[in-house]
């Protein structure tokens, strides 16, 4: 090391936040419309519209274009956890945020707490939308004092389990999806069903990824989480999670585990080489499954245990350093229509978060040929319709985290699940 | 010189005061170039070094004393309530013993082999250049680079380290498990990207040591190892000590390494098993703590204040012993 040393985190930085653009720069511009009605009598206007990847909305904007001629649309997009913290930073310092921004399911709880910083969707008349949505989507989006409507709802992640055939054969397993569902009702029945596929001993592979997902799963199936009605933390004292927990462990101890951490490199490429034979798989994921290039027909998509649930899924809200919400309102109006929704679950594998489509040809019938021709509109459509809401909160993704990480200690062996659980309940309570 | 003529004004005549005024308006002038100059000249990077070293230091401090998240507006004084949670702190102390033994297992091991490495290259060889610029090689490459491939070697299944273990039977090794596996990984990448930096300023030092003390040796029928120990080590000690204390300094702050073996993740590891000081600071932004944040940085500036005192201590005594 020599005294260019310290600069290395601060290059890392820099080479870091450069790749985050370069993920979001596939397409910044493809957004981008200009106004062209030299006819309207109406000022010209620009709206930034902040999103975390590549929404497929460009068509949209130039439907929106045709009633709103004066109106020019800019995109920007960053990397998923940045584009989160940005907007915080920008709501706390009151300036740069854009006049629309989408905001994800696992966030959302961090902005209902403060109404004041969003426009009001209801001065513009949207909250007449209401009966088209999912219930829980819709509350999702209202401020949690119950005051304000601050996001619109865009796609819903209902859940389904993802499957390997392959891998269920070795094993003497069923492999056709219906017979795979009809495998588990219950997590407990999931727990039996990994019991005599880890008995068959298929070389390289074990029964699932890792428990975590599982966890978030179980807890969010469940009417409470981790915060109660008045959003207090109440993860500790929580039957349903420790239950969640419990069963976790119970998967670790009978040798399911691949201990793959989601999302991390080395699970990427155990979803090609199949390391495990199943994961807990909401709507969106089979984009990322697609993403590694396992092979067609290598994952199919069975019904998760426990009946139904929801995991991510995004609002479009409008930031109150807005100057034109009136045309943002019109904007998120258009693109979370139901001729919107379509689109987006026909191009983008976006799963609508009204239930009248749900029956709607288009969605209902729809299969999906890189996993041997799976329903998925109705698979994922069903564990939508079967969730039962829950609130919330602030930091419901930093205890979800802690509790995580407790379940690899017991999974890498070191700690005992009771000390696991006792350092997480530690964690949660430092979490502000 | 001629420009300092003007210096002695009570040597004008006394009959010409308008000349003498001129000259002590020239002397002032004069005064203000060689004494005011010199600091317009550095002036741009103390300029640069208090708004972007001197100010936040002295903010952090001011941060650390509150209790203060971005979210809030109000930011209540709370004195040194922080530090006094983070002396409790588990995590903090669990931070910088793992700080010091990254440091300890990368900083060693690679300055005794850059040592070797100078050592070896300073003799004529063919190819010399080729040789000296290889060297550098690892160190223009980019640490996020490094780090994911790094990452993909120490991988648990299809990783080729393990791949190349379980040809002497070693099993499946899980290299970001343990403490002190993922703290190996952690060191060797450092060491990879370092180690041909400080051969080349070890090689430079090297090329100052008098030939003759080397012939002299040889005549006598020193071997290379015993020039090396007896004549190379002692003639560069002050290039050691400085390489030493470079690197102390680099190894507080290992950050990137640790974030990205851990796949982005701000714990360092599910039992904080690598997490370093750095790293624990970015926890605690991360969570727009900044008030604890603060409180952190400052401990470490601390911790790299008592070192660089060890280390100045350690360079008297080296002066010293060459004398």
């Amino acid at each position: 090391m020599g005294k260019l040393r310290p600069l290395a985190p601060m290059l890392a930085a820099i080479a870091l936040t450069v790749s985050a653009a370069a993920c979001g720069s596939g397409g910044t511009d493809a957004g981008t419309t200009s106004a062209g009605g030299s006819g309207a009598p109406a000022e010209k206007i620009k709206l930034t519209v902040a999103l975390f990847s590549d929404f497929h909305y460009a068509p949209l904007y130039e439907e929106f274009k045709k009633t709103h001629p004066n109106v020019e649309i800019v995109e920007r997009r960053a990397q998923f956890n940045d584009h989160h913290t940005n907007l915080i930073t920008q709501l706390a310092t009151g300036a740069g945020a854009a006049d629309v921004v989408a905001v994800e399911g696992g966030y959302i709880g961090a902005f209902t707490p403060n109404p004041g910083k969003f426009h009001d969707l209801k001065q513009f008349g949207l909250d007449k939308r209401q009966g088209e949505y999912l219930d829980w989507k819709w509350q999702q989006g209202v401020s949690n004092d119950g005051s304000a409507l601050m996001g619109l709802g865009t796609d819903v992640g209902g859940l389904a389990m993802c499957y390997r055939p392959d891998l269920f054969k070795k094993a003497g397993l069923p492999t056709e999806r219906e017979e795979v569902s009809a495998l588990w009702p219950t997590w407990e029945q999931y727990i039996e069903a990994g019991k005599k596929f880890a008995a068959a001993n298929v070389p390289g592979a074990k029964f699932t990824d890792g428990p975590g997902e599982h966890f978030r799963a179980i807890v969010d199936q469940a009417p409470t989480g981790y915060y109660d009605e008045q959003y207090n933390v109440i993860a500790g004292t929580n039957p349903e999670v420790k239950k969640a927990f419990d069963l976790s462990v119970k998967m670790i101890d009978a040798g399911l585990s691949a201990k793959l951490a989601a999302f991390t490199p080395p699970w990427n490429t155990g979803i090609v080489k199949g390391s495990f034979a199943t994961m807990v798989c909401p709507a969106w994921k089979t984009g990322t499954i697609k993403d590694q290039k396992p092979g067609e027909g290598a994952w199919d998509i069975a019904a998760v245990p426990g009946g139904g649930g929801n995991q991510g899924g995004t609002h479009l809200m409008l930031p109150k350093q807005g100057k034109h919400p009136k045309e943002a309102a019109e904007l998120i109006d258009l693109l979370t229509n139901k001729e919107s929704q379509i689109t987006l679950f026909k191009e983008a594998s976006a799963l609508p978060s009204l239930p009248e489509l749900y029956d709607d040809p288009a969605v209902a019938e729809f299969v999906n040929p890189y996993f041997g021709n799976a329903p998925i509109g109705k698979i994922f459509t069903d564990a939508a319709k079967a969730l039962k809401p829950q609130k919330v909160g602030p930091k419901a993704g930093d205890i979800l985290k802690a509790f995580g990480d407790g379940l690899q200690r017991v999974e890498q062996g070191k700690q005992k699940p009771d000390e696991a659980w006792a350092q997480a309940l530690k964690d949660v309570e430092k979490i502000k | 010189m001629a420009t300092r003529a003007p210096d002695r004004p009570a040597a004008a005549p006394p009959g010409r005061p308008v000349r003498a005024r001129r000259g002590v308006r020239r002397h002032l002038v004069h005064q203000l170039d060689t004494k005011a100059s010199p600091y317009a000249y550095v002036a741009p990077f103390f300029l640069l070094f208090s708004a972007f070293g001197l100010f936040p230091l002295a903010y952090t401090a001011w941060v650390s004393l509150h209790e203060w998240t971005l979210l809030e507006d109000e930011h209540a004084f709370i004195g040194l309530e922080n530090f006094r949670t983070l002396l409790a702190d588990d995590y903090f102390w669990n931070a910088a013993f793992n700080t010091l033994s990254i440091g300890v297992l990368s900083t060693v091991p690679q300055l005794l082999l850059a040592i070797w490495l100078a050592h070896l290259l300073n003799r004529p060889l063919r190819a010399q250049t080729f040789l000296r610029v290889t060297l550098l090689l690892p160190n223009v490459t980019s640490v996020v680079a490094v780090v994911v491939i790094f990452s993909q070697l120490f991988g648990r299944d299809f990783g080729m380290i393990n791949w190349m273990l379980s040809w002497f039977g070693v099993g499946g090794v899980a290299w970001n498990e343990g403490v002190a596996s993922s703290h190996a990984a952690i060191s060797i990448m450092i060491m990879w990207r370092w180690t041909g930096y400080n051969a080349l300023i070890f090689l430079a030092a090297m090329q100052a040591v008098p030939r003759e003390l080397y012939e002299a040796a040889t005549l006598d029928g020193a071997s290379g190892l015993t020039q090396l120990r007896k004549i190379t080590i002692p003639m560069i000690r002050p290039t050691i000590v400085f390489v030493v204390i470079t690197s102390t300094i680099g190894a507080m702050q290992v950050m990137a390494e640790p974030l990205l073996f851990g796949s982005y993740m701000v714990t360092g590891g599910v039992d904080r098993q690598y997490q370093t000081l750095a790293l624990f600071i970015y926890e605690n932004f991360t969570r727009l703590d900044f008030g604890y944040a603060s409180a952190i940085s400052w401990m470490m500036f601390l911790f790299i204040i008592v070192i660089a005192g060890v280390n100045y201590l350690l360079t008297r005594r080296a002066k010293g012993s060459l004398t």
